[in-house]
């Protein structure tokens, strides 16, 4: 049934229109930590919320990028990139938490408050190396990446496809929240990682880093449509796309079924760990709620909004879903769900294309 | 009652020894002498272990004990008054209460507290004899001896024995020691346990005896551990059971996946509630408010389902993922609008009486009743739904849409119809699963999503269709976990459960009970 889906190739006036419309967002994003910084009088002026939510939206679209990856391109239906966004997240937290330094609390030269707190006399092994940035930034890849590469090989091996791939994602975020919750795994327990003080010498909460980081995360998501375009137009990405459509006969074929989806996952776990490390900088926070099964099919759901197997149309459904969110939470928090459910149900059964199947309807 | 009381306590006067009879006597009108002798009085009455002494004392505490000027003691009753040494009906013309200083009280009390083992009340004997056991002493070895010859009760008398044997632990007689310590070991108990290795310490000598005793109970304690960890896990296996019954038929069955799942068990839940404050005004009907529920909830979640596979579910067969993302969003809206409609907070559902308390099993095994009715729930809703599917003409035609849906349809099933059915059928048994969680989990808009992911697990594991394997599934995924929990904790027995069963599918990709034949390839 999935052959229904848009054609993998665009003609060559859509990609043009496509193009266009990928530069027009990107400068527009690129104007608002300039305009952030013109007079509160002006009309122009952009408030620190909205350069701080756009940045935050712009690490949900590099995850959003991560899902349509594996599931609009190879049909893999992660229902726990959530996790490996939130690895991402804890590694670069855990970078941010060295930082710290002395000025916490309970004034400790290298550990961290809850540490003390929960009367840590050393630092556990596992947090050795964190005080570097490059390290930190490595194992905010690495680790999602090994994560999926052990979870896709056990998986994909045993030919374990469709819903069944999906529940045990499900469950391993899942369990991950579980352990996340507990003081005794190291990881600052119920509370996560907070108060951090600064990144790469430059304080957190002020305008320069805001800008800083929405310039890093910016450029990131450039870097992460290119390469996903890449991966896709290539000949990796059409054998991709034939495992979505039939695998058992690109398997009767003579492809390593096992591997190409195995590529496709680790790259997508590492974008989406990628995604986590910008994100935590720039919201403050990160604790267990992050593995909550609900984020990871809430992030999939910008993707099926957006339209799965085009890449514009994961950006154009974080952005959407994310900024109908942050309206309603404001406007009528308790009618959110109720919209994010519809949204569900709405996508599935009238727009399997998504937003960018509506704008495409006359190319077929 | 009363009327007869001084018949009944002649009767018993009459069938004691007459020594006895003569001390009791001689107490009791003690009590009409100076403090000193009173609270001596008090102190042998005690220690007499005669029941007849407990309405003489209890009367002399409250203040309301009489004494004539001639010195005969009067026990007051409803209608006169006895005299309290014979039993014997008395004038209380020109009687005056007793009167007692705190010397006496502090006397009455210990007295009380150790003539509470010849109470009436079993109970209270049960609890007299515990305290002793505990506060264990060689002088209450007679009291004990006396009221082990008269103990009627079973369960009593045996706690008297163990009281016993703790006292002699602490007497001087080395034989009766050596007999406590064999008794305290059959007893198998941690306080036994305990009392016999405190006896260690202080004679050596014993050491030998006291080591064997404490094998013989450190034995039995790992064998009574284990049947409680079997029992917990069965408990939480069968929750899980209910939990994935309706998934094994919906899902396993059907094949459909259906995320809003657990939220069908919550409207479960929540009927639950409903029929209990519907039951609430009416006092003879409110224990049957449970009872009441099961169909109702079915009849609730059935409806649910019946809507959803109609409304929507239908639109999309053959797109599994896109049912799962749809069914989520409707479990979502299912729990919004619960939560706006009952509140966030937890709803209390109360137990019936007759599921309350604890069950004792042979071997001291303590089985709480509600779990115990939640495993048999299980079974039946497991009977229920293999009835239906095997013996039915629904379950026939059910299994033939599943297998080959247009040859169904050319032999005249509507298959439409079946769907819709099967779906209601699915759902309404997690209803059902909702009325049993009702009574060990808060009632909350979120009381499904806890069970989801382990509902698929169960029917993963098990097999996906087949309802054997869901039972096998849940009972050992429940057990696995209470057996791993005291080693990893709770949190890191679930995690471990999920990496093996992911480890188990590489070995078994179609779960335990795989399907065999055709029905395999779909």
């Amino acid at each position: 049934m999935s052959a229904t889906l848009s054609a993998p190739v665009p003609a060559a006036r859509a990609r043009m229109t496509l193009r266009l419309a990928l530069l027009g967002i990107v400068l527009v994003l690129a104007l608002l930590p300039v305009l952030n910084r013109l007079p509160v009088e002006s009309a122009l002026y952009v408030s620190d919320f909205t350069v701080s939510v756009t940045g935050k939206w712009i690490t949900y679209a590099i995850l959003a990028l991560a899902i349509d990856l594996a599931w609009g391109y190879a049909g893999i239906l992660s229902l726990g990139h959530g996790a490996f966004f939130a690895l991402g997240g804890y590694a670069i937290g855990m970078h941010l938490m060295r930082l710290i330094g002395p000025r916490g609390v309970y004034g400790h030269p290298t550990l961290p408050d809850f540490m003390v707190f929960l009367g840590y006399e050393r630092l556990p092994w596992y947090w050795h190396g964190f005080e570097h940035f490059p390290f930190a930034l490595l194992m905010a890849m690495a680790v999602p990446g090994l994560l999926a590469l052990v979870v896709g090989f056990l998986a994909f091996r045993s030919r374990i496809t469709g819903v069944y791939f999906s529940i045990l994602t499900q469950a391993m975020t899942y369990a991950l929240m579980l352990a996340f919750f507990r003081n005794d795994m190291g990881f600052g327990g119920n509370n996560g990682f907070t108060d951090f003080k600064e990144l790469l010498g430059m304080p957190l909460n002020t305008p320069d880093a805001r800008a800083v980081l929405f310039y890093a995360s910016l450029a990131t998501l450039a870097g992460s449509f290119w390469l996903c375009a890449h991966v896709t137009r290539s000949k990796l990405g059409r054998v991709l796309i034939a495992i979505r459509d039939s695998e058992s006969r690109v398997r009767f074929l003579g492809y390593n079924v096992t591997a190409h989806k195995l590529f496709v996952f680790v790259l997508s776990a590492v974008l989406a760990g990628l995604a986590g490390a910008l994100y935590v900088p720039q919201v403050g926070i990160i604790n267990p709620s992050e593995f909550s099964p609900g984020n990871s099919i809430e992030a999939v759901i910008w993707v099926a909004v957006g339209g799965r197997g085009t890449l514009l149309g994961a950006l154009l459904g974080a952005f959407s879903v994310n900024a109908l969110k942050t309206w309603l939470t404001t406007e009528a928090p308790e009618l959110w769900l109720f919209a994010l459910g519809g949204l569900f149900i709405a996508v599935t059964l009238l727009l399997p294309r998504g937003l960018i199947g509506l704008l495409r309807k006359d190319e077929g | 009652m009363k009327r007869h009381l001084p018949g009944l306590l002649l009767l018993l006067l009459l069938a004691l020894p007459a020594q006895a009879q003569e001390d009791f006597a001689a107490a009791v009108s003690a009590l009409s002498g100076g403090f000193a002798q009173k609270a001596e009085a008090v102190e042998r009455l005690g220690a007499s272990g005669d029941p007849r002494a407990l309405p003489v004392l209890r009367t002399l505490a409250d203040g309301r004990l009489l004494m004539r000027p001639d010195g005969s003691v009067l026990l007051p009753t409803e209608n006169g008054a006895v005299d309290a040494a014979t039993g014997a009906p008395a004038d209380a013309a020109g009687a005056e209460p007793v009167r007692i200083n705190n010397r006496v009280r502090a006397a009455l009390r210990g007295a009380l507290g150790r003539l509470s083992i010849v109470s009436t009340d079993p109970a209270e004997r049960l609890a007299a004899a515990e305290a002793v056991f505990r506060s264990r002493s060689a002088e209450n070895i007679p009291l004990l001896e006396t009221a082990i010859a008269r103990e009627t009760d079973p369960a009593v008398r045996a706690q008297m024995e163990l009281a016993l044997a703790a006292s002699r632990l602490v007497a001087a007689d080395e034989d009766a020691k050596r007999a406590a310590i064999v008794q305290l070991g059959r007893a198998g108990t941690a306080e036994a346990r305990a009392l016999l290795l405190e006896a260690r310490r202080d004679s050596p000598v014993l050491a030998a005896e006291v080591d064997t005793a404490v094998a013989v109970i450190d034995r039995q304690l790992a064998l009574k551990r284990a049947a409680a960890t079997l029992f917990q896990g069965l408990s939480l296996g069968s929750v899980l059971l209910l939990a994935a019954l309706g998934l094994a038929v919906t899902f396993g069955v059907m094949g459909v996946i259906n995320m809003a799942h657990g939220e069908f068990v919550m409207l479960g839940a929540y009927t639950t509630f409903v029929v209990q404050e519907i039951c609430r005004p009416v006092p003879w009907l409110l224990p049957w408010s449970l009872p009441l529920s099961v169909p109702a909830a079915f009849l609730v979640a059935a409806l649910a389902g019946v809507l959803l596979e109609r409304g929507l579910i239908r639109h999309l067969y053959g797109r599994p993922l896109e049912t799962l993302l749809m069914t989520f969003g409707v479990g979502m809206i299912l729990q919004q609008a619960v939560r706006l409609t009952f509140g966030a907070q937890n709803r209390e559902v109360l137990s019936p009486a007759w599921m309350q308390g604890t069950l004792m099993l042979p071997g001291d095994i303590a089985v709480t009743q509600n779990r115990l009715w939640i495993i048999i729930f299980g079974l039946l809703v497991l009977g229920l739904v293999v009835a239906a599917i095997r013996y039915t003409r629904f379950g026939l035609e059910m299994r033939a849409v599943t297998q080959n849906r247009r040859i169904a349809a050319t032999m005249g099933i509507r298959t439409g119809q079946v769907d819709a059915l099967t779906f209601a059928f699915g759902s309404g048994v997690a209803g059902m699963a909702g009325v049993a969680l009702s009574q060990i989990d808060n009632v909350s808009p979120n009381l499904g999503t806890g069970y989801i992911i382990d509902s698929f697990m169960v029917v993963v594991f098990g097999g996906v269709g087949s309802l054997a394997g869901t039972l096998v599934g849940a009972l050992s995924l429940g057990v696995v976990n209470k057996v791993l929990e005291p080693y990893a904790g709770a949190v890191l027995a679930k995690v471990a459960v999920l990496v093996a069963l992911m480890l188990f599918i590489q070995r078994r990709p179609r779960g335990l009970f795989a399907q065999k034949g055709r029905a395999a390839e779909a």
